[in-house]
């Protein structure tokens, strides 16, 4: 087989520390009712408690010292995100993380001092990388950067760039002289109306479409070439791990509602969950979750050591995605006429999932990536 | 430990038994032949000689006294050189544990090295003709006579009972206890007694490898009780959690032959679909792959258990699952390796143009064993369902 799989498992007590603490402060940040008032607000999650996890330095765990950040890597993210992900909480945590790893990888040593240490003080950033064709492919932008003197222009429209309403910066891909390339658009460089906001299935989640034409670029504020692919990888990586440990989260928050569910309904006499035809598609949502949490934890332990988490990344976010996927499909089921209402919670974990699922790349996205790196 | 485990891969390169004349076995439920079970039990006791067996067991009672990661490495390195497997596993793996957890004195001087040495071949009398999932049902009677009790009954799916000198057995003492599980009791019972009979019975496959074990006013000393009178369902659900890995405790070894998703991967790209290797079929690749992440999620699963702090939530999920997880897996792999083979599944053992001797076919069926034998996986569902979700019982 070309590539030999690993069963590197590394936790650390200060990723556990971590873990312990996101877990409490989401399930007491993000109750149903926190997370429903959410989806009716403009911004779609809550400043102050926002502005608790930059206190925390959860925005910047990722950046090093150097750039203002704690250093703990991305590893660490996943102790955040997973318990995010359980409590459905909103943050523009993950858009920024995806800002962040994309100049940490493809930046200058210039870029990140001017970028990052911002971002660890809690301004927002976010990635521009899809457009109106639905390609999961980052490196085939139709967005045009061109040269303009020692500046250039951007043109093209992009679309899902997440939290972008709070953004101060964006890091769009775009195609420059055949080459895919990034650029880093400042806030106040957006013509007005650029952003306009799109209908999507998770209503937890804010999400624009972003059109620009001819907007003045510095040379300076460019990506390009081996940076700019090395970038791009680098934000796949990070979001395939992140929305997999989010992924994992909702996996277990609604296995949490089914079960109180099946322990609560009775129908003919019982309790509805003695029955096997509820009990044991169950067992298969524990078993996807128990599956999903191993390849996250085995991606991040790897990235956590320098090695090469290909793999090991589009493992995790095809097991995560299809097992939250069915957990969110059966919960509606399970629930019976409540589970066809707007109020039973089972829709915002289905809601959740078919998000996570078309983010980045499906299942069988990955499976097809996964077949050249294992079977050729 | 490096040092160790080069040691460990060198003895087991230069003494692994040539490659058998006769078909092989798939695990130690599958044991049907003579042939068959000399060899392996020769394999078993020239391991366990070299000191690679019982390696954590005591010492006083022929184990080897040391710590688990050295019985780990072993158990590691025979997987990867893929020897044979222990016959005894029944000993090794749940009666061996059993008696160094709960018996006494005299039982672990009397039974232990035995079970090491493969000396003493163990089976397990649990089944019976008219109850097997619901164990509690069991209706074997053992009535005490003098210093003897009396077993009259029959057990049945009884691997290796051909083989065996012991049973761990479960049978009801007392028929009008305040409940059903209060009237069973548990026996370490001889098998070479008058009025024991065994009776082989044909597997799915066309081989042998287990009976149906016959009590005819068998007598067996009173010393063969385990424990009290009435403790037997105890000791039966102890025995489980060392049948079902969710114990640990083990002699090491392996219980059976190994099937990777890996080895269909190699399949694949010999046999052919629609005239082209089947790899090249993109929808075969997508199965293979999905068989590959479900094979390396359990393998992590392994991993994650060992990190308390990754389990907290649901302790036993990992453990109390990983039967259900893998004999599935096993069953359904085997089954898409024949479909990889076109219009040639349909062959058997023994056909000259079957792929890879029909063997694919021959491990599919033998994949029930697993599924089937020590808990069905749809018991294995209940169980999970119940203990580790909390679920209602049915
Ligand atoms: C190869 C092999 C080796 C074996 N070796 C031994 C051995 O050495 N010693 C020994 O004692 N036994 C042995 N067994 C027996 C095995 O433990 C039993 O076959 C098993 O426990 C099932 O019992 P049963 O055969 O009576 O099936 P039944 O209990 O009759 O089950 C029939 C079907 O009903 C289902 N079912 C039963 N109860 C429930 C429930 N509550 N909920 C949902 N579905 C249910 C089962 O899953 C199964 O599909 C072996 C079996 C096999 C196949």
């Amino acid at each position: 087989m070309p590539q030999t799989l690993k069963n590197t498992m590394t936790f650390s007590d200060e990723q556990s520390m971590l873990l312990d603490t996101a877990t409490g402060f989401f399930r007491d940040k993000s109750t149903s009712a926190d997370v429903r008032n959410l989806i009716d607000s403009a911004r779609g999650y809550d400043d102050a408690v926002w502005q608790e996890m930059v206190a925390l330095g959860w925005s910047g765990l990722a950046i090093p010292e150097d750039f203002g950040g704690s250093g703990l890597g991305l590893a660490a993210a996943v102790a955040i995100a997973e318990p995010m992900g359980r409590h459905l909480a909103a943050s523009p945590f993950l858009s920024t993380q995806l800002f962040v790893q994309g100049v940490l990888a493809g930046g200058s040593d210039e870029q990140k001092g001017q970028y990052l240490p911002a971002v660890a003080e809690g301004s927002v950033g976010t990635v521009a990388l899809f457009e109106e064709d639905g390609n999961w492919d980052l490196l085939s932008a139709q967005a045009q950067l061109k040269v303009a003197g020692d500046r250039f222009t951007l043109t093209g429209v992009k679309t899902f760039v997440t939290d972008a309403e709070v953004a101060t910066h964006y890091l769009v891909a775009a195609t420059l002289a055949g080459e895919p390339a990034l650029a880093i658009i400042a806030e106040s460089e957006l013509p007005a109306a650029a952003l306009s906001r799109e209908t999507v299935i998770d209503e937890t989640r804010r999400s624009y479409r972003l059109a620009i034409d001819a907007v003045d670029v510095a040379g300076t504020s460019v990506i390009r070439g081996d940076q700019a692919r090395k970038a791009l990888a680098a934000i796949r990586d990070a979001a395939l791990l992140l929305i997999s440990a989010e992924s994992a989260g909702g996996i277990a928050g609604v296995l949490e509602v089914i079960v109180e569910y099946l322990n609560t309904r009775s129908a003919f006499g019982r309790k509805i969950g003695s029955y096997q035809g509820l009990k044991h598609p169950t067992v298969d949502i524990l078993i996807g979750l128990e599956r999903a949490r191993s390849h996250v934890y085995h991606a991040a332990s790897l990235l956590d050591a320098g090695e090469d988490a290909e793999a090991a990344l589009r493992m995790a976010k095809a097991e995560a995605s299809s097992s939250y996927a069915f957990a969110g499909d059966r919960a509606i089921q399970f629930h019976g006429g409540f589970g066809f209402t707007y109020e039973c919670d089972a829709q915002l974990y289905l809601r959740r999932a078919l998000w996570s699922q078309y983010a980045f790349g499906d299942a069988a996205h990955h499976r097809k990536h996964l077949a050249a790196l294992l079977l050729d | 430990m490096d040092e160790f485990r080069a040691e460990v891969a060198a003895w087991l390169r230069e003494n692994r038994p040539p490659e058998p004349d006769f078909l092989m076995p798939e695990s130690f439920m599958e044991v049907g032949t003579d042939a068959q079970f000399n060899y392996l039990r020769d394999w078993q006791r020239r391991v366990f000689e070299a000191g690679y067996l019982g390696m954590t067991w005591p010492k006083e009672y022929g184990g080897g006294g040391q710590p688990q990661v050295m019985q780990d490495i072993v158990n590691i390195e025979m997987a990867r050189q893929n020897v044979p497997f222990m016959p005894n596993t029944i000993g090794l793996n749940w009666a061996g544990p059993l008696i160094l957890a709960i018996g006494t004195e005299a039982e672990k001087q009397k039974y232990i090295r035995g079970i090491l040495s493969a000396e003493d071949i163990w089976c397990q009398g649990f089944s019976e003709p008219d109850n097997g999932s619901d164990l509690a049902a069991a209706s074997t009677r053992a009535v005490r006579d003098g210093d003897e009790y009396v077993l009259n009954g029959s057990k049945i799916w009884t691997s290796l009972g051909t083989y065996a000198k012991y049973m761990i057995l479960l049978a009801r003492t007392n028929p009008d206890a305040a409940s059903r599980y209060a009237g069973l009791s548990y026996f370490l019972a001889p098998m070479d007694v008058a009025g024991v009979e065994v009776q082989p019975i044909r597997k799915i496959t066309g081989e042998y490898g287990f009976t149906q074990t016959f009590f005819r006013d068998a007598r067996v000393p009173v010393d063969c009780l385990m424990g009290k009178e009435g403790e037997g369902w105890k000791i039966a659900m102890q025995t489980l959690t060392f049948e079902r890995g969710a114990s640990g405790g083990q002699a090491g070894g392996l219980s059976m032959v190994a099937v990777s998703a890996a080895d269909v991967v190699e399949l694949a790209r010999s046999a052919m679909r629609d005239g082209r290797p089947a790899i090249e079929d993109p929808l075969i690749r997508d199965q293979l792959i999905g068989f590959l992440v479900e094979e390396q999620g359990d393998r992590l699963c392994g991993a994650r258990a060992r990190i308390p702090a990754l389990c907290s939530e649901r302790p036993g999920a990992i453990p109390m699952s990983g039967k259900l997880r893998g004999t599935e897996f096993r069953r359904r792999l085997c089954q898409f390796a024949i479909s990889l083979q076109g219009a040639n599944g349909a062959r058997w053992v023994g056909d000259a143009h079957a792929y890879a001797d029909g063997l694919w076919q021959r491990s599919y069926f033998n994949a029930f064993s697993a599924t089937i034998g020590g808990g069905t996986s749809q018991v294995q569902a209940n169980i999970v369902g119940e203990r580790v979700l909390g679920l209602p019982k049915d």
